[in-house]
């Protein structure tokens, strides 16, 4: 991609012109590419102590006993601590009150903690661990939500195993599939996925004199850590002040875990008053953090023989594992994008999510949308080749359009830029011409191309309203350079490059004059989390509100001290510009300071309001949709099974892109997971233990494995998003995996209902289509 | 884990600097790098060989730190991430990985870098096939490698190799 705007040679903090729209250098790049960034695990403090968890080796036990006595005594140890020594609430869960911190009474899965060590090395802590007993009684678990919901099921929690039931009830189903000419019926299952950021979760908690705990940390959401510590300390929320390190990737992996790992070493440190630093070991990252839910989605689909779908009837059954984490939210995203981007009358959505005794499920890019997203976009395909329909005709007759009424009643009025995904997409990779290619390649090898689609609901939606407003904190300095603190969060999706491309746009400035600071709450107030691709247009949109305040101030005095009036003033290139006349940025800002102008202000800015109705589902379930279309091209071995994903044309409508080159890379990046999801990726766990427990046995695409992307972005704008932004960041993954089903379909006449399709599955699909072959079943 | 251990001195070029380390017999050469010389440049992913976040060239070739003892590096010359950059000036493949938009969470990055460089030392000009290869035991989530690449080929375009 062209940086346009950059100087050739040492530009790199001088890409001066990198303003909204066009593509920016990251900000942080020079201190990445150095390997001067500071990750949490390359800051230490002299006399700080390692934190270690002892996690039970049991999917379901009653905690009969615990002697921690010989650890204790182990020179160098500095504390030990099981769930009876809790200052504050031994409760961590961010959405129930159902997840205590430390085991006490019995253990829900293999990554549950039932005491914590304090040591000064690393491998005296190990040692530690090995001499703490635990009189552990197992317990039958249940490992799969169809067992958990059975009567006679193990219970992970007295309450009992299902945790949600999340409804739609639009129109009539039963009247809808009367009038259907075709009805289909399919199931499909996804996977458990782990996140896999570069960097595990970390902490570094530094107690202070009176008392309050400093936590640097590698995390997505301060504002849950500094909640969720405060709880455990039983400490007030002034008293803890939580900071963002450099964070190497999170993908949803950092949203709800780190508050535990964070109020771990909180604990140690309150307890030893020392500062505790807790790295977890890959292994220990793969056994504790949270996954994608695995889901079995059963899809009834009714259509005219024109392929008009009038109704939908799906349930979707999900795996939870132990606790609840954020699936409650998860779910209702799952739910409210059952149905696709498709406009369909009669619509009847059930979706359960039910306890097991697994690791526990949560946040991961895409949020519960990427596993019905494979369903409905395989069922479509299905319906397209029974009435022998083209699939993007299909896709087009149904897609959402300005006017549309979706599952949840919602009408969208602005910004659906559904139908230029398809058409751009459909251009740009040759539909027409790939789709009537000859698939033959070789005796052995076929080719195929396949499409599929998408819809995302912008930010938290109606489930998450109350925790949807973002604050920003802008100060322009003496010399004209500005700091800008935010409340979302840098995990390597860029946020702190489009926030002060932002800055830069609003003021005439050149990026270098920029400072993000790093995310702090003792800076600014609670901005919720950084998830649900809501940062840019959050934290954005508070960043503009906070210099909308210190422009009116400029503007005021560069019309006094220009003799024009304050509207005509305008900012551009470090001048300050009023009609014919002109003065530079930095004399204003002098003037400013002369005269004690205060150029430091807050900015707020809250969601547009959702509803959701629990009861049918109705309701504006997100203020705004981004829609995307992508196109996989594949050749599958039909003597092994592999298929190599060749080429993924992925159209995007993100609304205005703020760094183009951010874009593409969101979209890159989530196209390639999306490949993983698809072909590769199973986090594998047989009654209740976990059989990948490293990155040996849990693979992920490398270099040799991807695709060549072609990122097309569609900028259908939104009224309420900063300069019409509408985010990226879950978007690519989302429709990934049914491109790629559909194409394998195109390549071999195969349909895999079940991810990932890995070798095995698809041989064995294929020497029974074989078997049929010679039967006479030609197609 | 110094306290009850015998202790070996290793003596080892990092980054064009002689150093003598006293360390542990069971010390990585990531823990010599990390803890010992304080360049944290160099990052550790799973420690078990299987990410690549740890590579540094030793005489050259990539290798992750995670897998050798640090009394393996004895008399050898290490490179990392802090050793490419030379007077402020970026290396070419540091640049490029910029420019490209090749960097997102930043934690693959170092070792990637040194991997890209030892390519272009050996091959100015690598082709698509090798720049994928060469990279291939490096684990990126973040970008899908498309930007790495773009990047490793734009840094071989320029290329007057080292040295």
């Amino acid at each position: 991609m062209s940086l346009m705007g950059a100087s050739s040679g040492r530009q790199v903090e001088t890409f001066r012109s990198a303003l909204v729209g066009q593509p920016a250098r990251r900000v942080d790049g020079r201190a990445k590419v150095t390997g001067r960034a500071k990750y949490v695990a390359d800051v230490g403090i002299e006399g700080m102590l390692y934190g270690k968890m002892l996690l039970s080796p049991h999917p379901h036990a009653l905690i009969k006993g615990i002697n921690t006595s010989q650890a204790e005594e182990l020179p160098g140890v500095w504390a030990v601590l099981t769930a009876r020594r809790i200052p504050g609430e031994n409760q961590i869960g961010v959405v129930l009150p159902e997840q205590p911190l430390l085991a006490r009474e019995k253990v829900r899965h293999v990554g549950d903690c039932v005491a914590l060590v304090a040591a000064s090395s690393e491998p005296t802590a190990e040692k530690a661990l090995d001499l703490i007993q635990v009189d552990y009684e197992p317990l039958p678990g249940v490992y799969a939500p169809q067992e958990a919901l059975q009567e006679d099921s193990p219970l992970v929690h007295r309450k009992g195993n299902l945790l949600t039931h999340l409804k739609i009830r639009k129109g009539d189903v039963e009247a809808g599939f009367g009038e259907s000419e075709i009805v289909l019926e399919r199931i499909y299952q996804t996977q458990r996925q782990e996140h896999v950021y570069l960097e595990t979760i970390g902490t570094l908690v530094t107690p202070q004199e009176d008392g309050s705990m400093n936590i640097l940390a590698s995390i997505q959401c301060p504002f849950y850590v500094q909640k969720g510590v405060a709880r455990v300390l039983g400490l007030p929320l002034s008293k803890v002040r939580v900071i963002q390190a450099t964070t190497g990737g999170a993908f949803g992996g950092k949203e709800d875990v780190p508050s535990e790992i964070c109020a771990f070493a909180s604990l140690l440190a309150h307890k030893t008053n020392r500062p505790v630093c807790m790295i977890l070991s890959r292994e220990e990252d793969l056994r504790r953090s949270s996954k994608r839910h695995p889901m079995t989605i059963t899809y009834k689909m009714g259509a005219t023989g024109e392929g008009k779908i009038l109704c939908a009837q799906i349930r979707v059954l999900a795996d939870i594992g132990a606790y609840a984490s954020i699936s409650p939210v998860v779910l209702y995203r799952s739910t409210v994008h059952a149905t696709g981007p498709y406009e369909i009358p009669h619509v009847r959505v059930d979706t359960y999510g039910v306890y097991t005794n697994n690791v526990p499920n949560g946040a991961f890019r895409g949020f519960g949308t990427p596993q019905v997203t494979f369903a409905h976009e395989s069922m479509v395909d299905e319906l397209a080749a029974k009435l022998d329909m083209d699939p993007i005709q299909i896709r087009l007759r149904n897609g959402l359009k300005l006017g549309s009424q979706t599952a949840t009643g919602q009408v969208l009025e602005e910004s659906v830029g559904y139908e230029e995904t398809v058409l751009k997409g459909m251009k740009a990779c040759r539909w027409e011409l790939k789709r009537a290619a000859n698939r033959r390649v070789s005796p052995s090898r076929r080719r195929g191309i396949g499409v599929s689609t998408m819809f995302y609901g912008v930010s938290l939606g109606a489930k998450g309203w109350f925790l949807d407003g973002s604050a920003a904190s802008v100060q322009v300095h003496q010399d004209g350079s500005v700091s800008v603190a935010i409340g979302g969060t840098e995990m390597g999706q860029g946020a702190q490059t489009v926030i002060a491309q932002m800055v830069a746009e609003s003021l005439g400035l050149p990026l270098e004059r920029i400072k993000i600071l790093p995310t702090d709450t003792g800076m600014v107030p609670d901005s919720g989390p950084t998830v649900a691709s809501r940062t840019t247009v959050f934290s954005g949109n508070a960043t503009l509100d906070a210099l909308q305040q210190i422009k009116k101030k400029l503007k005021e005095l560069a019309a006094e001290i220009l003799a024009i009036s304050p509207e005509k003033v305008t900012f551009r290139d470090e001048q300050v510009l009023g009609g014919e006349k002109k003065l530079s940025f930095d004399q204003l800002i002098q003037a400013c300071y002369q005269r004690n102008v205060n150029l430091a202000a807050d900015g707020w800015f809250v969601s547009p309001p959702c509803s959701f109705d629990e009861q049918t589902g109705q309701g504006n379930a997100y203020y705004v949709y981004g829609y995307g279309t992508q196109f996989a091209e594949v050749e599958v071995d039909l003597d092994t099974g592999q298929v190599q994903v060749l080429r993924v044309t992925a159209a995007h409508d993100v609304g205005k892109a703020i760094n183009p080159q951010g874009v593409s890379g969101q979209v890159e990046g989530g196209v390639v997971q999306g490949v993983g999801y698809a072909l590769l990726e199973d986090f594998i766990i047989e009654n209740g233990k976990i059989q990948t427990p490293n990155l040996a046995t849990y693979t992920i695409p490398t270099s040799l494995d991807i695709p060549q992307v072609e990122v097309i972005i569609v900028e259908a704008v939104s009224k309420d998003g900063p300069f019409g932004a509408k985010g990226v960041g879950e978007q690519p993954i989302i429709p990934t995996a049914a491109a790629v089903a559909n194409a394998i379909y195109h390549a071999t006449g195969i349909r895999v209902r079940r991810l990932p399709i890995g070798p095995e599955i698809l041989r064995r699909a294929i020497l029974k289509k074989e078997t049929g072959n010679m039967r006479g079943d030609h197609r | 884990m110094k306290e009850d251990s015998p202790e070996l001195i290793v003596q080892l070029v990092v980054n064009d600097r002689p150093y003598r380390v006293v360390v542990a017999p069971q010390t990585t050469l990531l823990q010599l790098i990390r803890d010992h010389l304080g360049l944290t440049g160099t990052k550790e992913g799973c420690g078990k060989g299987q990410c690549g976040a740890c590579t540094v060239l030793m005489d050259g070739q990539p290798v992750n730190s995670c897998l050798i003892l640090a009394v393996q590096a004895q008399g050898h010359r290490i490179v990392t991430i802090e050793g490419l950059e030379q007077d402020g000036e970026l290396d070419p493949v540091q640049q490029a990985f910029i420019d490209e938009g090749a960097v997102q969470c930043g934690f693959c990055t170092p070792g990637m870098v040194l991997s890209a460089r030892a390519l272009l030392d050996r091959l100015p000009h690598p082709d698509e096939g090798q720049i994928k290869e060469a990279i291939s035991g490096h684990l990126c989530r973040c970008t899908g490698y498309s930007a790495i690449l773009r990047a490793i080929r734009r840094a071989g375009e320029g290329n007057k190799p080292r040295k």
